[in-house]
């Protein structure tokens, strides 16, 4: 029987929650990993019992766990992350140099097409890739090295690399996004890097022009039309068509365009959710209302999406990584909160329910649709 | 010589041991030597206490034994004797930190 096998990371341990094809009824098993901060967990889309998971502490540091059974065992595999070569100096919050160091895994993207190829995306900004299923490290230091690496600024959470997209029509093609630096494409594997910038506009960088700076919160593509990415920027909700050549604003009628998550309909490449959030400073939805909202344009014309979402005395924030779509054929939004909620939508958006309500705050969801 | 260490309570749960662990060091217990010893009888705890590289410790982690803050000293330095005669444990704490 089909179902649906949801991944939560959250501040203190990692649960999976399990329901059948309906959704309606869940089997809640965790905390994994309790008291540790799992930033993400993801399962290879070859081998769905495949999931790895990001486990860190500021304590002991960072741990990655591998499961081949689909979340009930896990084992410790490798946590070491070199720079590669001298690893040299990015730019301080105070403009000064400062060098690079490794403090955690902030993303984790398994290979489309092979279970033991796995990319993560850490902090102090770069990309790591794994060829034996976790267990050592190789970092893709093309994108540190590529020249603007000692412009690049963390941005409040850190100089992260957050975002970690793969292009399934074409195996030499990823994009990343790192704040506070942009997104990045390269169309080689990961050897040489690319910034795409062009058309973004952050009034907290005094060059719009700048080819770095930008905070990219997130990146999301529809399988279908890898060309064609949405962006949620720190503010602005932002479309390519190119493949991240140039981007243009399409935040139309959302009551703030600054948020964290985006998320593309898994049958539907031109209807997207977003989750917004009042500002940068105020890291909660605008009048106490939790509204995930809806294009079915492609950007620009927004519906709230509200039925089941608490509309009244509200203050969590919804997190980059934790927003998914599964692949049921009536399509699933799930997204979790930093007040410890994870919501589902079983109707692409229209009804909304709380799988979980007292979570501990929810960093990353993933949702894996199961045959 | 087995040197008794008292583990942390994270680090107990990722080595999927108990409370306190015993590693064999052959020659001469300093502080690196033990940790050498841990990391190869748990490889699981390989950064969790020192940097893979450096070696050096990690900043909330903290060595006690006899009574004594060892963290500051060198890595090289003898272990104090009861610990090497095993009457007392070497602790490996996570340091207070937070409110």
């Amino acid at each position: 029987m089909s179902g649906v096998r949801v991944l939560v990371g959250t501040r203190k341990g990692a649960f999976v929650l399990t329901s059948d094809g309906d959704r309606k009824q869940w089997a809640v098993d965790g905390p994994h990993f309790p008291g540790w901060e799992i930033y993400h967990m993801k399962a290879s889309p070859v081998d769905p019992d495949r999931i790895y998971a990001s486990q860190s502490s500021g304590w002991f540091g960072q741990i990655i766990q591998r499961s081949d059974d689909g979340g009930k065992t896990w084992t410790p595999v490798g946590n070491e992350f070199t720079y590669d070569g001298d690893a040299g100096t990015h730019m301080w919050y105070d403009g000064t140099p400062h060098p690079w160091e490794f403090k955690r895994v902030w993303h984790l993207e398994p290979s489309l097409t092979d279970r033991d190829i796995v990319y993560a995306g850490v902090e102090d900004a770069a990309l790591f890739k794994s060829t034996d299923g976790g267990l050592t490290w190789k970092e893709l230091s093309g994108l540190r090295t590529h020249g603007s690496g000692p412009q690049w600024q963390p941005g409040a959470g850190g100089l992260c690399l957050h975002t970690i997209v793969l292009d399934p029509s074409n195996e030499q093609r990823i994009y990343i996004a790192i704040s506070a630096a942009g997104a990045f494409r390269t169309d080689d594997g990961g050897e040489t890097w690319t910034p795409i910038n062009k058309g973004l506009r952050s009034g907290e960088i005094p060059d719009q022009d700048s080819e770095v700076g930008h905070c990219v919160h997130r990146i999301a593509m529809h399988p279908s039309h890898p060309d064609r990415l949405f962006m949620q920027k720190h503010w602005d909700v932002m479309r390519s068509d190119n493949a991240g050549d140039q981007w243009h604003e399409v935040s139309g009628n959302l009551p703030t365009d600054f948020g964290f998550p985006i998320a593309v309909h898994a049958h539907e490449p031109e209807t997207v959710y977003v989750v917004p959030i009042t500002s940068d400073s105020h890291h909660f939805p605008p009048e106490g209302k939790l509204r995930v909202y809806r294009s079915r344009t492609g950007g620009n014309h927004w519906e709230a999406l509200t039925d089941g979402l608490p509309q009244s005395d509200c203050y969590v924030n919804v997190l980059r990584d934790a927003m998914a779509v599964d692949t049921m054929e009536s399509c699933g939004v799930y997204f979790g909160t930093s007040g410890g909620q994870v919501y589902v939508s079983s109707d692409s958006g229209d009804h909304w329910t709380a799988i979980v309500h007292d979570l501990p705050p929810v960093m990353s969801v993933e949702v894996q649709t199961l045959a | 010589m087995l040197i008794r260490v008292v583990l942390p309570t994270h680090l107990r749960a990722l080595a999927q041991a108990g409370a306190e662990v015993s590693v064999a060091v052959t020659t001469d217990a300093t502080l690196r030597r033990v940790l050498d010893a841990i990391e190869a009888q748990y490889p699981m705890l390989r950064g969790t206490i020192r940097d893979h590289v450096t070696h050096k410790r990690r900043a909330f982690v903290r060595f006690y034994a006899c009574e004594r803050d060892l963290s500051h000293d060198s890595p090289d330095d003898a272990l104090p004797a009861r610990v090497v005669s095993g009457e007392e444990p070497l602790l490996v704490v996570g340091a207070m930190a937070g409110g």
